[in-house]
């Protein structure tokens, strides 16, 4: 039974992913949180469950001619290298001053995408919420 | 066109992507996202796109790293693995019928939430 919950909070998790809003930062806590699972643990399935969706993700992409490459070698390459540390850092860090590192990074999340939503924009883009403005010189005078 | 006119601006964008994403365990693709967008001027779909095509490896290695260094549970692993899998092709369907701007508050809200929890 526990499994089918683990099943479902990965459905959730995934589903934000899908639509493009960091799935993970919901499903690190939620395992924690609600399954008890070490935070280590919870960040470790996090980043092998992202792993073939991501996969699927790129061959479309790429197929579509999506990825660009301007900056990309850089970045990622530097992101690599800094991500092996990051990954130590966080082993020996770990525990409950890991959990609460985390939780202040997803409130700055949260605030991050709340300012981002007001400006009405971002990856989650709605088009009725995005702040029009009006063309010049289109004053109805009656 | 590219806006960048110091050359080491794509190493620091790498080494904060992958400072976050390596410590967190994910969250990598929030920051790359709005950093393409702003930094390399790439639309919305391309920064997507390209922020993937950087984090996979990211967390490729990632993963490794902490699969050696924690005490992995296999069968929660799998579960969740799978569940977000399917979840992930629903949400790419789901994506375009959505309301996005209000799941995007509620989101907002259930982080908010989560962190303050995890922090207390």
């Amino acid at each position: 039974m526990k499994y089918v919950w683990i099943f479902l909070t990965g459905i959730a998790g995934g589903l934000l992913g899908g639509m493009g809003m960091g799935g993970g930062t919901l499903l690190i806590p939620a395992l924690t949180l609600f399954f008890g699972l070490d935070q280590s643990l919870s960040q470790a399935i996090n980043l092998v469950a992202f792993i073939p969706m991501a996969t699927g993700a790129i061959i479309v992409h790429a197929k579509n001619k999506l990825i660009k490459t301007e900056g990309l070698i850089p970045i990622a390459a530097c992101a690599l290298a800094v991500s092996v540390g990051a990954s130590f850092l966080e082993q020996i860090v770990n525990g409950v001053l890991q959990k609460k590192i985390f939780g202040i990074f997803l409130c700055l999340l949260a605030l991050y995408q709340f300012f981002t939503l007001q400006k009405g924009g971002n990856s989650t883009e709605n088009a009725k919420f995005a702040k029009k403005k009006k063309p010049h010189g289109k004053r109805n005078c009656l | 066109m590219s806006k960048q006119k110091k050359p080491f601006i794509p190493y620091i964008f790498g080494a904060v992507i992958g400072f976050i994403n390596g410590f967190f365990g994910g969250g990598g693709g929030m920051v790359a996202v709005p950093l393409l967008e702003k930094a390399y001027s790439y639309k919305e779909k391309n920064a997507h796109a390209t922020s993937i095509a950087i984090i996979l490896p990211v967390s490729v290695v990632s993963a490794i790293v902490y699969l050696v260094g924690t005490d992995i549970k296999w069968d929660v692993l799998g579960a969740c693995s799978a569940g977000v899998f399917a979840g992930g092709l629903l949400g790419a369907v789901l994506l375009k019928k959505s309301n996005n701007a209000l799941i995007g508050y509620l989101f907002c809200l259930v982080m908010a939430v989560a962190g303050v929890k995890m922090i207390f």
